[in-house]
């Protein structure tokens, strides 16, 4: 056998720190990640497939669940057609106030949630600014469905945009001024030649909108009133069963919301590997770089 | 198509990009617009194309006003520097675009005919199917040529079509779009900041310096003729001697050259390197190289002057020369301006 000659280690990366850093990444992964999450199917499984089964079908979880859906069916469509406006408008035209847009629009990542709940009980409530007038055309907003959906959306506003305006600017006018150049209107120019160089960035984007507004609870909860089986979406629902002593009906939906966030996070990672998120950003032909790869 | 300008102006915020251009490109000519960076060359050509507004003045194509005429409706093809092809389509589909979306109903065969017609044209059969990244980059500027050309555009502009290419590809491109030039007698304008392309390529070349044109003429006017001491430096390298006018003669280091038509006082003279000779004995102005420089097809000497002046000159590569050797030199040709 060869004496083995040791390299001496770099900076920081000698044995016993790489040994000691992994440990500890990896014993606080397991503690604070997947020890709870392992915890919530135990727990939502601990009096059997029939009990669990029965605690999902209770009618309040299942309206619950319903609101849920219903409340990203709506929110997560409108925040899109948001966002994909709002990235169009600052990156492919100029105008007075763009800047300032862009600064607005990333407000609802900084603001506490509960802070936008209670602003919209100001707005639309009783004593609020359009609530006696509301209230006179018998539009019920606050402990509603459109309440709900509102505070979703304020919450989420920012994700879609955030997602495309960095990938915008990255790829500039030139290819929507061809299109125009060739004829092309501007909706024919969005439809075929923008929106298919974002799409994935796109896609992402609704991912993340998606997972938070069907997980939002602050904002939701100051104004949905949680009216059990009225107005109590899936979160809201979870504290409420759990306050009421009902470990396993709270720990089976809560792990309803879990295989919604797992299967989230599967088709980020999904899209990520498309060249969506931060991660790779997908870069249009560089100049003056010869052909990569042969046709497959 | 015949192009004319009439006092453009455009003003981007403060900057005044191009104040007040007029110019007149004849039907199926091929023009350049040249000027250093910040220039206005590129802001004019996108005024002509549409793709900005003009603050100023108008742009007819032939008798049509197209000043308010928006890009869509324009019908100019515009090829961008960085090709601006979609990365998403095929290049048969990059080429077909205008076509497809056009208010002309064409048939999928008609298209696909013309398709191979211009692919022929630009010489890429044969690669309609491959994407631009899989494409090398001259191989893309002749798609975006292709894709320009497609919907018959009444003129051509283009904005640094070789400016991303390496200097062997761009020679052979220059060449090649003479060719098409020539074959489809389309009336074209381009934008280069590179002298050498604008004066191999054009049949008149545009000077544009702080948005305003310097001086036009053909290729061989603004060489011999140039008639500002910015196109002269512009043009290509030139040595910059400072003498005296007097009586319609400058006087610069012993030597003299004429000046007609200038008034007395300060001058400024700017030689071309090959326009410079080299002695070891004889008249001129005395100098000592500093430095020999070879060259494939020729020598550079850097020399100084008595008086301290740096000047580069050409000479056949059998010219006999040496760092330090002491010789004369004198000019065969030159411009002289005045100073100030």
């Amino acid at each position: 056998m060869r004496p083995l000659r040791r390299k001496p280690p770099r900076v920081g990366d000698s044995p016993q720190t790489r040994i000691a850093l992994m440990a500890f990444v990896l014993f606080f992964v397991a503690l604070l990640v997947l020890a709870p999450l392992a915890v919530i199917f135990v727990q939502a499984f601990s009096r059997g497939m029939e009990a669990y089964g029965a605690a999902i079908a209770h009618p309040d979880t299942r309206h619950a669940i319903f609101l849920t859906v219903v409340t990203a069916l709506i929110a997560v469509p409108v925040n899109t057609a948001f966002g994909v406006a709002a990235a169009w408008a600052i990156t492919k035209f100029d105008f007075w106030g763009r800047r300032f847009l862009l600064v607005v629009i990333e407000i609802p990542f900084s603001i506490s949630p509960i802070v936008a709940g209670v602003a919209y009980l100001f707005v639309y409530g009783l004593q609020g600014l359009f609530g006696p007038a509301l209230e006179a055309a018998d539009v019920k907003i606050l402990f509603a469905l459109p309440g709900i959906v509102l505070a979703s959306m304020f919450v989420t506003a920012p994700f879609v945009a955030r997602e495309l305006i960095p990938l915008m600017q990255a790829q500039g006018r030139d290819l929507e001024e061809a299109a125009t150049s060739l004829g092309a209107s501007g909706w024919r120019t969005f439809m075929s030649v923008t929106l298919p160089n974002i799409r994935w960035a796109l896609l992402y984007g609704v991912v993340l909108c998606n997972a938070r507004v069907m997980g939002e609870f602050g904002a939701v909860s100051v104004v949905s009133g949680n009216i059990r089986g009225q107005t109590n979406t899936l979160p809201l629902h979870i504290e409420l069963l759990y306050h009421d002593y009902q470990t396993a009906g709270a720990f089976a939906a809560a792990s309803i919301l879990t295989v919604l966030a797992v299967f989230t996070i599967i088709a980020k990672v999904l899209l990520e590997k498309r060249g969506a998120g931060r991660a790779g950003r997908p870069v249009l032909t560089p100049p003056g770089t010869a052909a990569t790869e042969p046709l497959a | 198509m015949k192009i004319y300008l009439d006092n453009v102006v455009k003003t981007f915020d403060t900057f005044r990009a191009v104040r007040g251009v007029t110019l007149e490109v004849e039907s199926g000519e091929l023009v350049a617009l040249l000027g250093p960076s910040g220039s206005g060359k590129t802001t004019l050509l996108r005024m002509v194309a549409g793709l900005e507004y003009v603050d100023g003045g108008t742009i007819r194509f032939g008798d049509q006003d197209a000043t308010d005429i928006p890009v869509r409706d324009r019908g100019v093809g515009f090829v961008f520097q960085h090709y601006a092809l979609f990365p998403h389509m095929t290049v048969g589909e990059n080429i077909a675009f205008g076509l497809d979306v056009s208010k002309t109903q064409r048939t999928r065969a008609e298209i696909a005919e013309r398709v191979e017609l211009l692919l022929r044209l630009v010489r890429l059969e044969g690669l309609g199917e491959r994407f631009p990244a899989q494409i090398s980059g001259g191989q893309r500027q002749r798609v975006a040529l292709a894709r320009a050309l497609a919907v018959d555009p009444k003129v051509l502009l283009l904005d640094e079509p070789f400016g991303a290419l390496d200097a062997n590809v761009r020679r052979e491109l220059r060449r090649w779009l003479r060719g098409i030039h020539e074959a489809l007698g389309i009336t074209t304008l381009f934008v280069t900041h590179d002298q050498e392309e604008a004066l191999d390529l054009a049949d008149r070349v545009v000077i544009l310096n702080e948005g305003k044109i310097v001086q036009q003429g053909t290729p061989e006017e603004v060489c011999r003729a140039p008639n500002s001491a910015f196109v002269t430096k512009f043009l290509g390298d030139a040595n910059r001697l400072e003498g005296t006018i007097a009586n319609g003669r400058a006087l610069v280091g012993g030597a003299e050259l004429p000046a007609s038509g200038l008034a007395d006082g300060a001058a400024e003279i700017f030689v071309r390197p090959a326009d410079l000779g080299w002695s070891v004995s004889g008249g001129g102005i005395s100098a000592t190289i500093t430095r020999v420089i070879d060259r494939p097809d020729g020598r550079r000497l850097l020399a100084r002057l008595d008086d301290g002046t740096s000047v580069e000159l050409d000479v056949p590569s059998d010219t006999l020369a040496r760092a330090e050797d002491k010789g004369a030199v004198q000019i065969k040709r030159a411009s002289v301006f005045r100073l100030g």
